[in-house]
């Protein structure tokens, strides 16, 4: 199958749009018609032939429009990539990982030639070409990570594995559900969880961090997380709360299905080989509800899932404030009918 | 744990009591590289038990045509190191598993200072080839009772930085001297035996060095012992712990899978609920913290031991 790139904006005229194929690909996180936390790994092996989990590092139809929308929010500011300096190395693994992946994955998309430390990389739907020595930082024009990171799609967190915890010391973050790398650059796992209810009592971080920890080479593990946000806008960052925050007040009964979006995030996670550090991709989808609802069996179980959920869950998650609206729109997609186990339509 | 199938490509004696072994894959295929420090796990198929030793890997990390280790031969072990030096020729095969790293360099560091006393050589010398390549300051004390065990000798050939001490010419090592007078922003990493770990703890303490610029690994290795008798609750079985085993070999050859990783009680992989206790847990692990020792509630199956009437655990 030969993918067609979306030319599309997540930003001002929000021209944003699924294909009638994405929509169906569509990473639904709900298995069931309810959701509290819980550490939902599962190894990041594959996955149905052309769903988000089939490869290493999925490209679709936003490709191109999200590496544009990269640049854009990274010139406007530049702390969004930050690399502490004993992380260098961590950058190299990570550029190797993306690099082989998506040179073996998607052959007519990406190349990669190695001669030893000379590296030849060609990425033809962003038009790059380019020769370098690996591990020679003069031979790029930007760091490793950043070099990488502009050519895949999804924020990255990388981190630095010490003293029994995990350290956020470098990252890529420019579609962000509301954290700030700026702020949490160089915490560990605990503080930067700090903000989030519950799941603290439920010692779901103290489970989550032993599993991260023995995450081993060749054995990437994956999860999903949710939220929902007002317009498709990748950038909701702290930094620009101040342009995404208000528009949370434009919603209403007549726009809700075409404003409101489901935002997903597919996290994966992989232990860097010669770094001992931890690769933590945070890759964003988001569908209008919309366009969810063709898909009953989400549409369905959306509406009970956000009907049902605990208000401190839609406080923290940002939609509080709409949440009746959106409760209203999709009850009118749930007939009652009950659904098939897991995620897929 | 995933593991693959290499070829024991060389097998030389680098003293009468320490073997260096070479694995390569057996189509010539490119192994995983690794961060200094790491280690894997070997599967020794030892007649009808399967033993599973973890040995740092002492060749370059960023070369992925083969792992090398080094293995001395412990007499009054379990058995794995003699099955090592007895059993294993070149040509073999063996399952190795993926590398993992316990003891990583902390790349923060702006100079790196080892230690190493005996055996405990082994994880400093893929350390140090990467330090090289990355060119970071770093020195290396190695202290060994003579030339004839200093097996690391051989494999240091000639490295820069490096300080031997060997207590037989009455070159004994001055943990003070050592640890005094380095710049801000030393880690220092010891690996070797209980005491010399304990020795440098205590003059960084008293040298006031920050707790989080020490880094240690002990010899990884569960401790032969007394037999025992273990209830494995949820599986519904009840099994003796022989003297060589360990409870988590126990376990595997009863065909009940606990995860683990480092098989030496640092990782935390194997933690297991005790459900009921009464004897004496000899809690051989660098896991555990004092209070759940003392509780008796919690066991590291790869090397903690048992004496008592009744142990009792959630597997």
């Amino acid at each position: 199958m030969t993918l067609q790139f979306n030319d599309e904006t997540f930003r001002d005229d929000y021209t944003y749009h699924n294909s009638a194929a994405a929509i169906l690909r569509f990473p639904f996180p709900f298995d069931r018609d309810s959701y509290m936390y819980s550490v939902n790994m599962e190894p990041h092996a594959g996955g149905p032939e052309g769903s988000p989990f089939d490869k290493r590092f999925d490209v679709d139809e936003h490709y191109v429009s999200e590496m544009r929308d990269r640049e854009i929010t990274l010139a406007e500011d530049p702390l969004r990539c930050q690399s502490l300096p004993h992380m260098e190395l961590a950058g190299w693994d990570l550029l190797e990982l993306i690099m082989v992946s998506k040179a073996e994955d998607y052959p007519e998309l990406f190349t990669l030639n190695r001669d030893g430390d000379r590296w030849h990389w060609i990425n033809r739907p962003l038009g790059i070409e380019h020769r370098f020595t690996f591990l020679d930082p003069t031979t790029l024009p930007c760091g490793p990570m950043e070099y990488i990171t502009r050519q895949a799609q999804g924020d990255f967190a990388v981190l630095d594995q010490r003293e029994g915890n995990l350290w956020m010391d470098a990252g890529m973050v420019t579609s962000q559900a509301d954290w700030s790398l700026d702020f949490d650059i160089g915490m560990n796992f605990f503080e930067w969880h700090a903000p989030v209810p519950k799941a603290h009592e439920m010692g779901v971080f103290q489970r989550a961090l032993k599993f991260l920890l023995n995450i081993r080479q060749g054995s990437p593990a994956r999860r999903l997380n949710w939220t929902m946000t007002v317009n498709p806008r990748l950038d909701t960052s702290p930094e620009n709360y101040h342009k995404w925050g208000p528009e949370k007040r434009t919603v209403t009964a007549e726009n809700v299905g075409r404003k409101q979006f489901l935002r997903v995030e597919l996290q994966t996670f992989w232990r860097l080989p010669r770094s001992n550090a931890l690769a933590f991709p945070i890759r964003c989808y988001l569908i209008s509800l919309e366009d969810l609802v063709t898909v009953p069996k989400w549409g369905r179980r959306l509406h009970r899932v956000l009907r049902d959920l605990p208000d401190e869950l839609a406080d923290y998650k940002g939609f509080a404030v709409n949440r009746p609206l959106i409760v209203d729109y999709l009850s009118q997609h749930d007939d009652g009918a009950p659904t098939s186990p897991g995620i897929f339509p | 744990m995933s593991a693959r199938m290499l070829r024991v490509a060389a097998v030389e004696p680098l003293t009468p009591l320490v073997t260096r072994f070479r694995f390569e894959d057996p189509e010539d295929r490119r192994l995983p590289l690794f961060s200094g420090g790491a280690h894997v796990v070997v599967e020794m198929p030892d007649a009808d038990l399967l033993r599973r030793n973890a040995y740092s890997l002492i060749s370059d990390p960023f070369d992925g045509s083969g792992y090398e280790i080094a293995v001395r031969r412990e007499d009054t072990g379990r058995g794995g190191s003699r099955f090592m030096h007895t059993q294993v020729s070149a040509g073999d095969l063996l399952r190795v598993s993926e590398p993992v790293n316990l003891f990583a360099l902390d790349l923060r560091a702006r100079k790196h200072v080892m230690i190493a006393g005996g055996i405990g050589i082994t994880p400093f010398l893929s350390q140090l080839k990467q330090l090289s390549r990355l060119q970071v300051p770093y020195e290396l004390h190695y202290a060994a009772r003579s030339r004839a065990e200093a097996a690391g000798l051989r494999l240091l050939n000639g490295a820069a930085h490096v300080h031997v001490h060997i207590s037989e010419e009455g070159n004994r090592m001055d943990i003070g001297a050592i640890l005094s007078g380095q710049p801000l922003g030393t880690h220092v990493y010891t690996c070797g035996p209980e005491g010399l770990i304990a020795g440098v703890e205590d003059a960084a303490a008293r040298l006031g060095w920050p707790q989080g610029a020490l880094h240690s690994e002990a010899f990884l290795s569960p401790p032969p012992g007394k037999p025992f008798e273990v209830t494995l609750a949820r599986s519904g079985t009840t099994l003796t712990v022989g003297p060589h085993q360990s409870l988590l070999e126990a376990a595997e050859a009863a065909g009940v899978e606990i995860p683990w990783s480092c098989r030496g009680g640092a990782c935390g992989q194997c933690e297991s609920a005790v459900l009921d206790c009464h004897g004496r847990i000899e809690h051989n692990d660098h896991w555990l913290g004092e209070e759940d020792r003392n509780a008796q509630t919690k066991i590291m199956p790869c090397v903690s031991r048992f004496q008592g009437e009744t142990l009792i655990i959630d597997r």
